[in-house]
């Protein structure tokens, strides 16, 4: 089966100020697997947000190659785009529109069938039935996240890419979303590729993990197995050692 | 079926053009602004028709172009920045994130611009020719014929200076947002919109005759004055456009490129 994401010698460099170039992805490589949720983690300035941005077609590599979905995204990305969808809270919808008039916008965009219904569904799902009626920017900050979220879903897609799904939601309203993700990849089979900074977050979503530093992706694998490889006790321990190169990950940089 | 298969580039144009059709239904202050500008404008002018119109000879005639430019000179205004500020909302509002991953291609997202533009044009400048019919008994149909390529010139020369804005705006993000108020303002002195091209100093003349809207507003006093169709003013009007929407396309697709490589698409609103 063709994998939801394949990602092949990934380059991206920036011109930089006196004719320097800034490397902010180094030649990686990964799959995302169908079905599946990947974490793709790495402190600020590790590449995560340019990976994702090539992911979409946003940001163009300067080498290597993007599949997703089986679609080349140097060649035929629309294709892919209507069967993937993004969240991030660094985007907004129009917040003069009521949630329902942006729903029925993407809709279109999607061009999601009967897209009525498919706003009462995701009203139901996401709780939202009593803010489809409201203006997007009246919402507070949890409920304009379910929100976008509730929008990355409108086109019922294949592939989600999610840019820090529960940035400023409260812990109940954060493990609400988890718990929507998790059926919704259940339910359809979707896969996921998730760039968080929440560890716990990532523990219970992810099958597996990309850490990168420096544009280059330095270690992979299924949480479980990472924890126990550095010999720490949560991912967020074997996220600290690899960002600052302490413990196992210094002894692995020095092999 | 699956939601992919659905899709098709009218139901997606039609998706950013409801998206304003909310956007003015829910906001008046939005839908005033439609109409103050081009009402203002005419306000002033039918006054000054009015005026002028007191004496005799060469200034009554002067006095009843004068609305006339008003209207045309509108048609291309409205249409520039029905287009520009239409994709200002989507920068202000921090959405271009999400249309752009989202299936629209850019062209459709072009050509929903050009539908507000239209829209918005048409109310703007719909009102104001209803004004100027009332205040200074000013028929803009009188102009015949020759009135349709007219704004048909207008529209296309206000969309290609907003092509080139909106590419502007991409490259350098907020801080062009003003040219969408500007640039067309500042082809009005060489656009002849209320003088002849006669009047400008011989060395300008052939710049203002490289703008189509020089020979629309020539074309209009022509036809003001009773000359018949003024077929080569519209030749050289369409032929012109050709060569402006021509280097517009080519700017926004060469910007968009670049903006693709150098990741300006993801800090465009900033």
């Amino acid at each position: 089966m063709i994998e939801a994401i394949r990602v092949e010698g990934l380059v991206k460099r920036y011109p930089g100020l006196g004719g320097k170039d800034v490397l902010a992805v180094d030649g990686i490589d990964f799959t995302v697997p169908r079905g599946q949720t990947v974490a793709l983690l790495g402190g600020n300035g590790a590449g995560k947000t340019t990976t994702i941005a090539m992911l979409l077609g946003l940001l163009l590599p300067t080498a290597g190659r993007i599949s997703c979905l089986g679609h080349d995204m140097a060649h035929d990305r629309f294709a892919a785009l209507a069967r993937m969808n993004f969240s991030s809270p660094y985007v907004a919808l129009p917040h003069r529109l009521t949630v329902a008039q942006n729903f029925r916008v993407y809709g279109h965009l999607y061009g999601v069938p009967r897209i009525d219904r498919r706003i009462a569904e995701l009203a139901e799902a996401f709780d939202l039935k009593a803010l489809l009626d409201r203006k997007s920017g009246e919402l507070s900050a949890g409920q304009k996240t379910r929100v976008a979220l509730a929008k990355a879903l409108v086109n019922r897609p294949e592939l989600l890419l999610l840019d820090e799904p529960t940035a400023s939601l409260d812990p109940d309203t954060a493990d609400q979303l988890r718990g929507w993700l998790e059926r919704y990849r259940a339910e359809t089979g979707a896969s996921i590729l998730l760039a968080s900074h929440n560890m716990a977050e990532v523990e219970r979503l992810c099958s597996d993990v990309l850490m990168m530093k420096q544009g280059r992706i330095v270690d992979r694998g299924p949480p479980g197995a990472l924890i126990a490889k550095y010999g720490r006790l949560n991912l967020e321990e074997v996220f600290l050692d690899i960002a600052r190169g302490t413990g196992e990950a210094r002894r692995l940089a020095a092999e | 079926m699956s939601a992919a298969a659905m899709g098709s580039p009218g139901r997606r144009i039609w998706a950013m053009v409801y998206r304003h059709l909310c956007l003015y239904r829910g906001s008046w202050p939005r839908a005033l602004e439609l109409m103050y500008w081009p009402v203002l404008q005419m306000l002033i002018w039918a006054f000054v028709t009015r005026y002028t119109g007191q004496f005799q000879g060469a200034l009554a005639i002067a006095a009843g172009s004068l609305i006339g430019a008003v209207l045309l000179w509108e048609t291309a205004l409205r249409s520039q920045m029905g287009f520009t500020i239409s994709f200002l909302e989507e920068l202000w509002s921090r959405n271009l994130g999400n249309l752009f991953v989202s299936p629209i291609r850019p062209w459709e997202l072009v050509a929903s611009l050009m539908v507000m533009s239209i829209a918005r044009a048409a109310i703007g400048v719909g009102t104001a020719a209803l004004l100027a019919w009332l205040m200074a008994a000013f028929d803009i149909t009188s102009l015949g014929l020759p009135l349709v390529p007219f704004l048909l010139n207008l529209m296309v020369f206000g969309w290609a200076i907003a092509l080139m804005v909106t590419a502007m705006i991409l490259r350098h993000g907020a801080g062009a947002e003003s040219l969408a108020w500007s640039v067309l303002f500042g082809l009005a002195p060489l656009s002849a919109v209320f003088y002849p091209v006669s009047v400008l100093p011989a060395w300008l003349q052939p710049v203002a005759l490289a703008l189509p809207t020089t020979h629309v507003f020539e074309g209009m006093r022509a036809v003001l004055a009773g000359s018949v169709f003024p077929a080569g003013h519209l030749a050289w009007a369409f032929g012109l456009n050709l060569l402006f929407m021509g280097a517009a396309v080519w700017i926004f697709i060469a910007i968009f490129g670049v903006a693709r490589r150098r990741g300006l698409l993801l800090t465009v609103g900033e």
